[in-house]
């Protein structure tokens, strides 16, 4: 049900730019407005999430320590999984961003028929959120091609590397194959993991439909419906110089295709998707445990009412005399 | 409660049911055995706290104050703005189900609800609905949720079945820690008197007279005086230890179940003989007579509020430095909280061994050293003989408590120590131990006799790996460093795996210290027959 509304405002969106762009050629509305729009969007939006994040306090050190604690000097610490240092806390964030090592812990547990609990190691997750995310990022820059002239000796290397497998013409490119082989996974487990269904949200499928979206349609163009790379990038071109074109002999699909692009760079900042900003200001990975060795300081540290040491000693006088307890007052 | 056999304990199932989990609706009534009562409130009105009444859960009305909502709304306000954790948790969580399964009350009951994402799911839709743009325009299509009395009592029962582990956390990819969610939720509820009683007891307890178990100084120095009885009988030796003796070296705080209960007071004996053995110059405190810290499980104000008595009393001593005995959720505060609210400890030097003149730097902020660290010290620099075959009647094996696992990260000190006191010592499963480790199913104020069904789920996966190495290895011995441990383990082991006993490390240690002028001991702390090999070869 919540998977099919966010297919429904998928198709929507689809048709509206199938109309738009297709029927009615908005052309200059559908490749310059909503594409500046949707930047701008993007920009203000994230900005604004980071800094509302950012100026909420730390009021606490409460990083989540995974290993071994750096104590005595002959105990070896872990400190990867239990930095004590900014240069600990940096490989760590490190290994979470780049490798996802949290999720390389997964497990999953059966209650076997004798009713023991098991635990085995379940990485499908982790290798298809890797597919996902590093081919999202080649493909992001292999894009740069389209708005950088001369373009970079990065992006040829990239292309080169992710066109290795020369099977047809043009080069098929193994981040397509991947992203869409792993969107469907992801996809597919949300549909089909009874767990994960009861969790999803709508906005959990939208994303995963969006990303869909993008990814089928720039396919689509590359290998079957044959967009005109010059015109594209005339158009790009255009929009990053602030000297907006509108070639004339792009066909719809590219249209849909960036509009999709659109609504995904709009909606990210509102969206489950700010987890990319959201990973670095975690306090449970991003902070050293160095708790007892360097003071953490609250801004708002409370005044809080307390129970001195004058006041019990008088609540009790009689039963510490009694008992022998030595007082501060006699 | 009727107690439920095992085999319906264990009709477990993982898979949802149909009912979409956005409809609120928690019958306490049927679900009697799985929720604490609410606070007394005579404990409400000694703190401070607002709403004191007589109510139950199982009630219609709740009697909540008649603008609740305001309040709640104004409590999560102000803490999005003091809580950055509390913001990004709440925003950035994907909903990729790898923390689902990882939590012992979902493992144990089959509840979704108690998958960690679902139980922040619970403030998040509300989050959602009133704080976020999408969900003001959208609604329960962006998954907002509107902050009815049924969603409070969800709010209630779930919340207050979480142990704030933070197992979750670990697996988590952006270490969204549901405890810290919990933490927080509960802050609000008990803005409107939402508050379970085996919390607040002791936090006024704890307030009042020094302790959570509200023992008066007198009765303080009469069980302090009855355990060392009881050590003068087992060892000849007769100590003495000082309290609220000004001028010691070290001031020395333990969890209050050490010095009340079975089988704390015999972890509590073993940190005697090892102080007396190194003739060390160090006093209790009959004023700060706790070293846990049921506020962690209140709000922040209240841990600071119950710590201040630790560094007042250091400074009111003039003592040197202070020692932690083993509790775990104490460490939790006294590592990543005491310092931020109490400090800074100026006043105090930084902790040096006067056995082995080692200084432990990395305590040079807060001054406080855990004993599992002093007593590995003194082993590594060979301080101590020990006979370890006093321990043979035991195989053993280590359950790392939450908070000094996943809070602080003391994994290796304990073990060290247990293996250098006993010969039989076994691990229990990867996953379910060190930085995976399950919780006893008792913490956070969870740990009372209304909620015992909960608790015996909840301690489900730590009893199967008890129960693993108990067939596989003879293991009958669980040992801890976690007063709540000692505290809730035993009745989990009664109730799963009956033929295992719980002890704390420094029982051991007791047992195995050999000291000068000491007699041969005719039985163990427990009053048990020494090294029964026979015993431990049997099993
Ligand atoms: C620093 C950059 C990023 C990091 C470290 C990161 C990390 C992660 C991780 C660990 C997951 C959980 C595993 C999974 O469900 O796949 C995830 C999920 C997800 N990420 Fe990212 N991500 C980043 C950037 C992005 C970007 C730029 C996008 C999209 C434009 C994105 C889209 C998603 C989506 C849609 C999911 C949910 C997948 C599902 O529904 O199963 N991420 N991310
Ligand atoms: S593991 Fe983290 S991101 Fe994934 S569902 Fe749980 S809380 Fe959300
Ligand atoms: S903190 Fe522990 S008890 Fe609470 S949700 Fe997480 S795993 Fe469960």
């Amino acid at each position: 049900m919540r998977a099919l509304t966010a297919l429904l405002v998928v198709a929507v969106l689809l048709g509206v730019v199938w109309l738009g762009a297709g029927v009615a050629g908005w052309h200059a509305f559908f490749g310059v407005a909503v594409p500046y729009a949707a930047v701008l969007i993007f920009l203000i939006g994230i900005v604004w999430r980071v800094v509302t994040w950012a100026r909420s306090p730390v009021p606490f050190r409460i990083p989540t320590t995974c290993g071994q604690q750096r104590s005595l000097d002959w105990i070896p610490s872990s400190t990867l999984e239990n930095p004590h240092d900014g240069w600990g806390v940096t490989r760590r964030m490190a290994l979470e961003v780049l490798l996802f090592r949290s999720l390389f812990r997964n497990t999953r547990t059966e209650l076997t028929p004798t009713k023991r609990l098991v635990y085995e190691s379940d990485r499908y997750l982790w290798v298809a959120a890797l597919a996902f995310h590093w081919s999202f990022l080649v493909i992001f820059l292999r894009h740069l091609r389209f708005f950088l002239q001369p373009v970079p000796q990065l992006v040829t290397f990239l292309e080169s590397v992710d066109g290795f497998f020369q099977l047809a013409v043009p080069t098929l490119f193994l981040s397509d194959v991947l992203i869409l082989a792993a969107l469907l996974y992801l996809l597919g487990r949300r549909l089909l993991n009874r767990q994960l269904r009861y969790i999803s949200l709508p906005a959990d499928y939208f994303a995963l439909f969006l990303l869909l979206a993008v990814a089928i349609t720039g396919v689509l163009m590359r290998y079957v419906t044959k967009v005109d790379l010059v015109a594209a990038k005339e158009l790009a071109m255009g929009l990053v110089t602030f000297s907006p074109k509108v070639p004339t002999v792009i066909g719809t699909p590219f249209y849909i295709h960036i509009f999709f692009v659109s609504v995904l760079f709009a909606y990210f900042p509102f969206s489950k998707l700010t987890h990319m900003a959201g990973i670095f200001l975690s306090p449970t990975r991003n902070l050293a445990n160095n708790n007892r060795k360097r003071r953490h300081v609250n801004p708002w540290n409370p005044e809080v009412e307390v129970h001195t040491y004058a006041q019990w000693e008088e609540d009790f006088h009689d039963k510490l005399v009694a008992a022998g307890i030595p007082l501060d007052k006699e | 409660m009727a107690e439920k056999t095992q085999q319906e304990l264990l009709q477990i199932r993982y898979t949802p049911p149909r009912r979409d989990w956005m409809d609120p609706s928690v019958d306490f009534e049927a679900r009697r055995g799985s929720w604490s009562y609410p606070a007394a409130g005579k404990n409400l009105t000694y703190l401070g706290f607002p709403n004191p009444r007589e109510w139950s859960p199982a009630d219609e009305d709740w009697k909540l104050p008649d603008n609740w909502r305001e309040i709640i709304y104004e409590g999560f306000r102000e803490r999005l703005k003091k809580f950055r954790s509390l913001r990004v948790f709440l925003d950035t969580c994907v909903r990729c189900g790898a923390c689902a399964d990882k939590c012992q009350f979902f493992l144990g009951s089959g509840d979704p609800k108690n998958m960690p994402v679902l139980r922040a799911e619970l403030l998040r839709s509300v989050y959602r609905r009133d704080f976020t743009t999408a969900g003001k325009i959208l609604g329960g299509l962006a998954g907002g949720r509107e902050l009815t009395p049924e969603v409070l009592k969800e709010w209630y029962y779930y919340f207050y079945q979480c142990t704030e582990c933070r197992r979750c956390s670990v697996f988590c990819p952006y270490g969204i820690d549901t405890a810290e969610i919990t933490m927080i939720a509960r802050e609000l509820m008990n803005l409107v008197g939402l508050n379970i009683n085996w919390v607040m007891e002791p936090v006024a307890n704890c307030d009042r007279t020094g302790n959570h178990l509200g023992i008066q100084p007198h009765t303080f120095k009469d069980n302090v005086e009855f355990l060392c009885d009881e050590l003068a009988e087992i060892t000849g030796l007769r100590i003495d230890p000082p309290i609220n003796k000004k001028g010691a070296e070290i001031l020395f705080i333990v969890p209050s179940a050490d010095y009340f209960a079975d089988p704390g007071i015999f972890t509590f004996m073993g940190y005697l003989l090892l102080f007396e053995h190194i003739g060390l110059d160090y006093t209790l405190s009959a004023y700060a007579s706790e070293g846990g810290n049921f506020g962690l499980f209140t709000s922040h104000d209240t841990i600071k509020r119950l710590n201040y008595k630790m560094y007042a009393e250091a400074k009111r001593l003039g003592v040197k430095w202070i020692l932690g005995g083993e509790c775990g959720h104490m460490w939790r505060v006294i590592h990543q909280y005491m310092d931020t609210m109490n400090g800074p400890a100026d006043f105090l030097e930084v902790p040096k061994s006067p056995v082995t003149g080692t200084v432990f730097d990395h305590t040079a902020s807060t001054k406080m050293l855990h004993i599992c660290e002093f007593t590995s010290d003194l082993i590594k620099n060979g301080r101590l003989k020990f006979d370890p075959s006093r321990n043979d009647r035991y195989r053993v094996t280590f359950h790392d408590s939450c908070n000094p696992a996943r809070g602080m990260g003391i994994l290796e000190e304990p073990r060290y120590v247990l293996k250098s006191v006993c010969n039989h010592f076994y691990e229990m499963p990867d996953n379910t131990i060190r930085e995976q480790t399950f919780c006893c199913g008792g913490g956070a104020g969870l740990g009372n006799d209304e909620n015992m069904e909960m608790r015996l789920r909840g301690g489900l996966p730590r009893a199967n790996a008890v129960q693993y190495v108990h067939e596989k290895y003879g293991v009958n011995l669980l040992t801890c460093i976690c007063a709540i441990d000692r505290a809730t383990l035993p009745t989990l082991m009664d109730y799963w795996v009956p033929e295992v006993g719980v002890s704390g490390v420094h029982e051991l240690v007791g047992n195995a210290l050999i000291m000068e002028g000491e007699n041969e001991r005719p039985t163990d702390l427990r009053g048990e027959p020494i090294g029964d090999k026979e015993a431990a070869s049997d099993v």
